[in-house]
C-alpha cells in the first residue's frame, strides 16, 4: 500500500467508525465506504451537522453547510475525495 | 369581525411599503413589502380564476421555502379558496411513495388545484394525472408577474368569517393525516387574542426557520407577524438544520424578538454551533423564545441558557407554550419575560398512582416544565378514563374548550365523533394542574414526535411490512426519548425466527431503509426479536406503551426510568 492510499484509508475509517459509533450509535453496524448516505437517509438531517463538526475538528478542512446534500457527496468515499482535496488545497 | 383578506387589504393600504417579510434563503434576501406580497399574490389568484378555481376550492401547495410558496397561499387566499400547505418531500423520500400518500389524502380533501414547482410535478407527473384527472396544476415557475392590482375585486374579499380559510393537515403519510379546517374568525381571533398573551405589536420582529405545513410554524412564525403588521424574518427549515447559527445571526442582525422552537431545537443550537459562527452575535433583542409542539425539557433549556447566556440571551426570554392545530395554536402559554416555572414532582407517586404530589426533600422526584396558563376564553379540564374531571394535581387526559376551536376534521365524521366529548376537545395528551398551570407529562394517544413533526407509528409499521419477512401484525413502532438529541428516537421491533445474525441484520437493515425511504422520519433502531416477543392485548392490538416498556426492560437496563419524562438532576 503506498503511503497516500494507505492515508486515504485511514480517513475513511475514521470516518465510518465515527458514523457507526456517534451518528448511528450502533457499533455492530458497519458503515461501508460506498454505501450512500444521505439519499439512504442514514444520517437523518439532525446529524448532518454533526459529520461536518467532525470533519473540521478531525482533519482541520472545512465542509460549508450548503454542502451538507447527496450531490455533494453521498458517501464516505465521497466526503474522503472532498476531505484530500480541501487538504490538498491548503497545502498548495 | 373580518377576514384575513380584509385585514391584509388594511395593511396594503396603510403601510404598503412596510417590509412584511424577510425572506432569507442561502445567502440571499428578499425583503417583501406588504404592496409587493399582495401584488403578487393577486397575479397568482387571477392565474388560479384562469384554472377555474373557485371560492372555497381547496388549493394544495407543495413547495420548498421561498416567494413562491408565500405567493401561492396567498393568492390561493385572495381567489376565495382554501390553502393547505403540505411538506414538500426530501431527498431521501420515494418520489412515487410520496405521490401515492399525496393521492390517498387527495381522496379525501379533493382539492381542486395543486401549486407546485416544475421539478416536483415532474416527479409526481404521472400519480397525480392518475388519481386526479380533475385537479389542476399551477407551476410556480409559471405566476404571472406580479403588478398593481386592485385585488380588492378578487373573490377573497366576498368571504365571510365564518367561511373556511385554510386547512392544516396533521403529519402522516398516508390517508390517516387529519385535515383541521379553520375560519377566518378563528383565525384573527387567535392571533389577536395571542398576541396580546405574548405582548406582540407591530414593533416586533419575529425569526422563524419552522416549516409551514406544520401549526407552529403557519401560525406562530408566520401569520401571526404578517397579519398584525410586526416584521417576520423567515428562514428554511432545511438550511437552519444544516446551519443552525443561521438562526442567531438572523436575530442578531434583523434585533429579533420572538421565535419558536420545538424542544430539540434548544439542545440542537446548544450542541452544534461553533463559536466563530457567533462571532458579533447580540441575542439581547430576544424577548421571548417559545418551546412548543413537543415535550419540553428543563435540561434543553438550562443547555440553551449556558450557551447562549454570554451572546446577551437573557433567561426570562425562555417560554413555553401547548398548542395544537385543532385550536389555530396556542392553548396554554408561559408569562412573557418572566421565568418557566418548575415543578418538582414525587417519582414515586406520580409513575405509581399518577399523582403529581409535590416532592419532599430527599425523595425521587421529577422536574415537570409548566406550559403556562390558558389564553383568554379557553378552558381546559383534566379528566379520567371515564371522563370526569379530576382535582387539581391528578394527571389525567387535558380536555379543552374555546371559542377558536374547530369544529370538526375536514371531511372526516367518523374521527370528529371520537374527539369531542360533549363540546369538549379530547387532546390525547396527560397533564394536570397546579395553581392554574398546566403541566404536560405525557400522552394517551399512541404518537411518535420527532423533532416537533407528528408521526403515526402505523404509518411506520405498515411501511416495515413491505419488507420481504416482515410480518404486518407482528411489528411494532414507538418512539423513545433521547436525552441528547431532546427528542424521540424511532425504534422498530419486528418478529422473525432468525438464528442466523447476519441474515439478521440483513433484515433489520432492509426495515431500515423502507422506512427511511418510505416516511418523514430516520429510524434510530431497528431489532429483530423471536416470534412470541411482542406484545398483544387481548383483543390483538398490538401495545405500544407495554412494547416500548419491554424494550426498555430488555435492552436499555442500565438506563431504566431515564426514558418517561424528565428525573430531576438535583434530586
Amino acid at each position: 500500500m503506498t503511503q497516500a492510499s494507505e492515508f486515504r484509508s485511514r480517513i475513511q475509517n475514521e470516518i465510518a467508525d465515527y458514523i457507526s459509533q456517534e451518528i448511528l450509535r450502533d457499533a455492530t453496524r458497519k458503515v461501508s465506504f460506498e454505501e450512500p448516505l444521505i439519499s439512504s437517509g442514514l444520517i437523518d438531517s439532525f446529524h448532518l451537522v454533526d459529520l461536518a463538526l467532525f470533519v473540521e475538528k478531525t482533519f482541520t478542512v472545512r465542509i460549508d453547510d450548503t454542502e451538507l446534500r447527496a450531490s455533494v457527496f453521498d458517501t464516505v468515499q465521497a466526503l474522503t475525495d472532498l476531505i484530500l482535496e480541501r487538504m490538498q488545497g491548503k497545502a498548495g | 369581525m373580518t377576514t384575513l383578506v380584509e385585514r391584509l387589504g388594511e395593511h396594503y393600504r396603510q403601510t404598503p411599503e412596510r417590509v412584511a417579510i424577510h425572506c432569507l434563503t442561502g445567502d440571499s434576501v428578499e425583503a417583501i413589502m406588504y404592496r409587493s406580497l399582495l401584488d403578487s399574490a393577486a397575479s397568482a389568484a387571477r392565474d388560479l380564476i384562469a384554472l377555474g378555481v373557485q371560492a372555497g376550492d381547496v388549493v394544495i401547495i407543495i413547495q420548498p421555502h421561498g416567494c413562491d410558496l408565500i405567493t401561492g397561499f396567498f393568492g390561493a387566499l385572495l381567489c376565495g379558496a382554501v390553502p393547505s400547505i403540505l411538506a414538500f418531500p426530501s431527498e431521501k423520500l420515494d418520489p412515487q411513495r410520496y405521490a401515492r400518500s399525496l393521492a390517498a389524502l387527495m381522496d379525501v380533501t379533493r382539492p381542486t388545484a395543486l401549486i407546485t414547482n416544475k421539478r416536483f410535478e415532474g416527479e409526481v407527473h404521472d400519480v397525480l394525472s392518475e388519481s386526479g384527472s380533475s385537479l389542476r396544476i399551477l407551476i410556480s415557475e409559471a405566476f404571472s408577474a406580479g403588478q398593481q392590482h386592485d385585488f380588492m375585486s378578487l373573490p377573497g374579499v366576498d368571504l365571510s368569517p365564518d367561511d373556511v380559510a385554510l386547512l392544516q393537515h396533521s403529519s402522516g403519510t398516508t390517508g390517516l393525516q387529519k385535515g383541521v379546517a379553520l375560519s377566518h374568525f378563528s383565525i384573527l381571533t387567535h392571533v389577536e387574542r395571542y398576541a396580546e398573551k405574548v405582548q406582540m405589536d407591530v414593533q416586533d420582529v419575529v425569526v422563524s426557520w419552522l416549516p409551514l405545513y406544520h401549526d407552529m410554524g403557519l401560525i406562530a412564525g408566520f401569520l401571526m407577524p404578517v397579519l398584525l403588521g410586526a416584521t417576520l424574518v423567515l428562514m428554511s427549515p432545511l438550511e437552519w438544520v444544516r446551519a443552525p447559527y443561521r438562526l442567531m445571526q438572523a436575530v442578531s442582525h434583523y434585533g429579533g424578538t420572538y421565535s419558536w422552537l420545538p424542544n430539540f431545537a434548544f439542545n440542537f443550537c446548544a450542541q452544534k454551533i461553533r463559536d466563530r459562527d457567533l462571532q458579533g452575535v447580540d441575542l439581547s433583542s430576544w424577548r421571548a423564545v417559545i418551546n412548543c409542539s413537543e415535550p419540553m425539557r428543563l435540561e434543553s433549556h438550562a443547555q440553551f441558557i449556558k450557551r447562549f447566556a454570554p451572546y446577551g440571551l437573557r433567561e426570562e426570554a425562555l417560554g413555553s407554550c401547548y398548542a395544537m392545530a385543532e385550536n389555530v395554536f396556542a392553548v396554554t402559554q408561559s408569562t412573557i419575560a418572566a421565568p418557566v416555572k418548575v415543578d418538582r414532582i414525587d417519582r414515586r407517586a406520580f409513575h405509581e398512582e399518577q399523582l403529581a404530589k409535590p416532592a419532599n426533600m430527599g425523595t425521587g422526584s421529577i422536574a415537570v416544565l409548566s406550559a403556562g396558563r390558558p389564553l383568554p376564553k379557553t378552558q381546559i379540564r383534566i379528566i379520567d378514563e371515564t371522563l370526569n374531571e379530576v382535582p387539581e394535581r391528578v394527571v389525567g387526559e387535558i380536555a379543552l374548550k374555546s371559542e377558536t376551536l374547530m369544529t370538526a376534521y375536514y371531511r372526516r365524521d367518523e374521527l370528529t365523533e371520537d374527539t369531542f366529548h360533549d363540546g369538549w376537545y379530547l387532546s390525547g395528551d396527560l397533564g394536570y394542574l397546579a395553581n392554574g398551570e398546566l403541566y404536560i407529562t405525557g400522552r394517551k394517544k399512541e404518537i411518535i414526535i420527532v423533532g416537533g413533526k407528528n408521526i403515526y407509528p402505523q404509518d411506520l409499521e405498515a411501511i416495515a411490512g413491505e419488507v420481504d419477512g416482515i410480518h404486518p401484525g407482528r411489528t411494532v413502532a414507538f418512539g423513545l426519548f433521547n436525552e441528547q438529541l431532546g427528542t424521540e428516537d424511532v425504534i422498530v421491533v419486528a418478529e422473525e425466527d432468525i438464528e442466523d445474525p447476519q441474515a439478521r441484520e440483513r433484515l433489520s437493515e432492509a426495515v431500515r431503509q423502507m422506512i427511511n425511504h418510505g416516511s418523514d422520519v430516520a429510524v434510530r433502531h431497528v431489532r429483530v426479536v423471536p416470534r412470541g416477543w411482542v406484545i398483544k392485548t387481548s383483543s390483538g392490538k398490538l401495545g405500544r406503551d407495554a412494547n416500548r416498556q419491554k424494550y426498555i426492560n430488555t435492552f436499555l437496563m442500565e438506563r431504566e426510568g431515564s426514558y418517561t419524562i424528565e428525573e430531576d438532576a438535583g434530586a
